[in-house]
């Protein structure tokens, strides 16, 4: 190439996918580059034309339209487009028009199909589609974060060290000094092969045994904790850390099967994190009241950011958030129980929304409910369930929790009543949907039990389960409620692209992206009949009963991982820059690569709504 | 046509002078030029082979001053192929002012290794043979050119050039602002190249070289013909 052509190559460096290309096919292109001006409202590229080359936007704009004459997509300087034609069947599949003058380089067919065999960050670029291309990038992010890449096993550095039911404390204690082992499981052997039934750990011995002056020779059977929570030998260490923080336990039996292959420790994890979100909930619930819950409050920012910086992908950030605020929750409760007595019938504390979803973020208000148990009397016992809903919702509102403006709230009558009724609203919103009760639906459906009666919630998840998949009017109702909110089409310079071709400053990433996408997730885990909260986990079950194929589930869990990652980060800049983060985000915010990401996110949103209309005959609805 | 784009050139009858010049001629490259032929002046423009060209010269006069550097590019209206263009450096007869280096970005070590213009004329002619040349003020390439070869050949080559600041001209008849709209701050309109293709969206070139210049000037005719005139205005009237 001549020198005096830099003025063309400087400009085309600057664009994906040329920013990292050889010198020598650089020169390639702009050796062979037509150079074509086109006047605003001129057609480009005809449907069905002999597609002849790659065109790279050198100044101006063009619309890209589908083959049904919807707007595809904008571009813009140094953007390309022609690549789908050239690859395909050399026929151009999106007719091209010019919305401005625009200065257009036509790099000739031989030289893509050269580009395309000798430069793979080129062939990556062009022949993956949308979706791939947002694969890829989620998980080279996912990556770089050892506790998403490191299985648990690599947390076991030593043979199990167990004992039978049978051992004495006395025993117990020396075994664990003598192997420097914090916990210990204990093995039922009177079986064929022995099973695990509880384990013991260094606290168990102080709170428990000598607190408690236990003679040495009692069994570790009467002492030891039952019921375990356990995690599978090939889960991944976020798993792990979000097993503990969800459940609040130190230890985790690493089980193969029935097996137990190790156990690891809260301390093996925090190697990991240094400065973990596990802390801040050992902290919580070290808190001996409101203003103690208040101030560490403070600290629930910071880890937070500290997540985000340690490219923690969204489900261990929304999951370690809700696993904090469930913390608060349940600190408040054992804290109105200390001051009200004892509860005068069971009850069980729900958690609904975001963070029954384990999805929630910084900037959160508070939805819960409380179920109370069928021998409930209302003049008897209300009194008591009013102040303790008050308590936890005023206590939750000083840790920054603020109050739900739709008062979906404990401290609401209306969702403060015993199980029997729960179960008569939850039937009477299947059967006989109205606006009111899909916004409900939409809520309610997303709950946890997360302290007390937690079964009551789980009879409530299995009525959902079972009812909600068997109405169809409901699932039809509930889809078009999904549709309501659609995701932008994608940008253009420094606005964001609507379906009509209009241009928005900002948009909210809530709206605009991962609430569409719950939502729409919700609709087919209604439909499948699945009992999980979580929108990743709701599309594994989705997966699994074939409601979706494989990689459409795939497509969705990368969308919605990546809509989620960015606004997490873009929360987490604010909180850094000492702003109030909230879900506005300005394109020219983003990066070059989150903005071509999100816009190939948006577009598998946008076709996953098209899907849930056709598959709910939802199709009435659009854009009222 | 409006008569302000043409001059004395536009009148003449461009295909039979090129015929009468090919018997003359004497060198036998610029013979080729003249018997490569010129199209009739109805000839719609979409339908002529075209160059830009560029020269950069050490200062404005011909007789005083010479070419430095040649830049060119053939093209039509339905693009413009880079990898045609051309550029060359060339030894002036002159010293280099300063300030012309400066300009150009030329230096003195590149100038004393540079053929003199006679070198190069085989290249040059293998472009310009067959192509209406396309400038950005026509009152550089065609004389300049002339003098060098009338220096080097004893011959001169009579040729129509499309010139795009001629174009600007004519689109712009009143480019300076009546007393009354300079008081509300009017500015002159300017016909440079740079401000010319500012007017058509076109992108600034960083860049100051002969090859940039008449690149920068066919894609200007391109934008001139899509705003202004139609690919089917005949050549005749265009050319100067």
């Amino acid at each position: 190439m001549q020198a005096e052509l830099l003025d063309i190559q400087n400009h085309i460096i600057q664009h994906a996918p040329f920013d990292e290309m050889s010198d020598e096919l650089l020169d390639k292109i702009v050796t062979n580059i037509e150079v074509v001006y086109v006047r605003a409202g001129t057609q480009i590229v005809e449907l069905g034309h002999q597609a002849d080359s790659l065109h790279y936007v050198r100044s101006g704009a063009v619309e890209i339209y589908r083959r049904s004459g919807e707007l595809y997509s904008r571009v813009g300087e140094g953007e390309i487009f022609g690549q789908f034609g050239l690859m395909m069947n050399k026929k151009v599949r999106f007719p091209v028009k010019a919305i401005e003058d625009s200065l257009i380089y036509k790099i000739p067919d031989h030289v893509f199909h050269y580009l395309w065999e000798h430069d793979d960050n080129f062939a990556d670029f062009v022949e993956i589609e949308d979706r791939s291309r947002l694969r890829s990038a989620v998980s080279r992010r996912e990556k770089s974060n050892q506790l998403m890449t490191a299985k648990v096993t690599r947390l076991i550095s030593r043979a199990l060290v167990c004992a039978p039911t049978t051992v004495r404390l006395q025993e117990a204690a020396r075994i664990m000094t003598d192997n420097g082992v914090s916990s210990l499981p204990v093995m039922d052997e009177s079986g064929d092969t022995p099973k695990l039934v509880g384990i013991i750990t260094d606290r168990d011995l102080r709170t428990r045994a000598v607190n408690h002056a236990l003679a040495s020779e009692t069994p570790v059977s009467e002492i030891m904790t039952e019921g375990l929570i356990t995690i599978r030998s090939r889960a991944f260490i976020f798993e792990a850390m979000l097993t503990m923080l969800h459940n609040n336990v130190h230890h985790l039996p690493v089980m193969d099967g029935n097996e137990v292959r190790g156990v690891i420790a809260l301390s093996d994890i925090i190697k990991y994190e240094s400065q973990s979100s596990i802390y801040l909930v050992s902290n919580i619930f070290r808190q001996q009241n409101v203003k103690g819950l208040k101030k560490i409050s403070v600290d629930v920012r910071d880890s937070f950011v500290r997540m985000v910086n340690e490219d923690a992908n969204s489900h261990m950030v929304g999951s370690a958030m809700a696993g904090i605020g469930r913390s608060f929750s349940q600190r408040l409760l054992e804290l109105a129980e200390e001051k009200l007595g004892p509860p005068p019938v069971p009850y069980c504390f729900m958690a609904l929304g975001s963070m029954a979803r384990d999805e929630q973020l910084v900037v959160t208000d508070q939805d819960n409910a409380l179920i109370l148990d069928d021998s409930f009397i209302p003049e008897e016992h209300d009194e008591y369930f009013l102040a303790m809903a008050k308590f936890v919702s005023d206590g939750l509102a000083e840790c920054g929790y603020t109050y739900c403006t739709g008062d979906i709230m404990a401290t609401n009558p209306k969702w403060r009543q015993p199980l029997h009724v729960w179960k008569k609203y939850f039937t009477d919103w299947i059967e006989n949907p109205n606006g009111q009760t899909l916004l409900n639906s939409n809520i309610f459906f997303d709950l946890d039990g997360i302290h007390g009666e937690t079964n009551f919630a789980e009879q409530l998840k299995t009525l959902v389960a079972h009812k909600a998949s068997s109405s169809q009017r409901f699932l039809t109702l509930m889809a078009r409620n999904a549709l309501n909110r659609t995701p932008p089409l994608g940008f253009f310079r420094t606005f964001v692209l609507e379906e009509d071709g209009k241009h928005q400053k900002t948009f909210n990433l809530k709206r605009r992206g991962t609430a569409p996408l719950s939502d729409l997730i919700r609709v087919h885990a209604l439909a499948c009949g699945s009992r999980s909260q979580n929108s990743f986990e709701r599309l594994k079950d989705i997966a699994n009963t074939k409601l979706l194929v494989d990689d459409d589930a795939g497509n969705l869990r990368d969308a919605l991982e990546f809509i989620s990652i960015v606004r997490v980060r873009h929360q987490a800049l604010a909180i850094e820059e000492g702003r109030e983060p909230d879900n506005n985000v300005r394109p020219e915010d983003l990066s070059p690569f989150e903005r071509s990401h999100l816009k190939d996110a948006f577009q598998i949103v946008s076709n996953a709504q098209r899907f849930l209309r056709f598959r709910y005959n939802a199709g009435t609805v659009r854009n009222a | 046509m409006p008569s302000n784009i043409k001059s004395r050139n536009s009148k003449q009858n461009w295909p039979e002078n090129y015929r009468v010049q090919a018997t003359k001629a004497v060198d036998p490259r610029i013979r080729a030029f003249y018997e490569a032929g010129c199209p009739n002046p109805e000839t719609p423009i979409k339908d002529v082979p075209l160059l830009a060209l560029d020269f950069e010269t050490t200062g404005l006069d011909a007789t005083q001053n010479s070419i430095v550097s040649i830049g060119l590019v053939p093209f039509t209206l339905k693009g413009i192929q880079l990898g045609k263009s051309w550029h060359q450096i060339v030894r002036p007869k002159l010293p280099l002012h300063q300030e012309s280096v400066t300009i150009h970005g030329i230096t003195h070590a590149e100038i004393q290794d540079a053929p003199d213009l006679e070198e190069v004329l085989d290249p040059l002619f293998e472009h310009l043979t067959g192509r209406i040349p396309v400038v950005h003020y026509r009152n550089i390439e065609r004389p300049f050119l002339n003098t060098a070869l009338q220096w080097r050949l004893n011959e001169q080559l009579r040729f129509p050039v499309i010139d795009t600041m001629a174009i600007e001209a004519y689109l712009h008849p009143q480019r300076r602002p009546s007393r009354w709209q300079q008081l509300m701050g009017k500015k002159p309109t300017s016909i440079r190249l740079p401000d010319s293709r500012t007017r058509y969206g076109l992108p600034h070139y960083a860049g100051h070289n002969a090859l940039i210049d008449a690149i920068a000037t066919a894609e200007l005719l391109q934008a001139q013909i899509a705003h202004h005139f139609s690919p089917d205005t005949p050549i005749g009237d265009l050319w100067v």
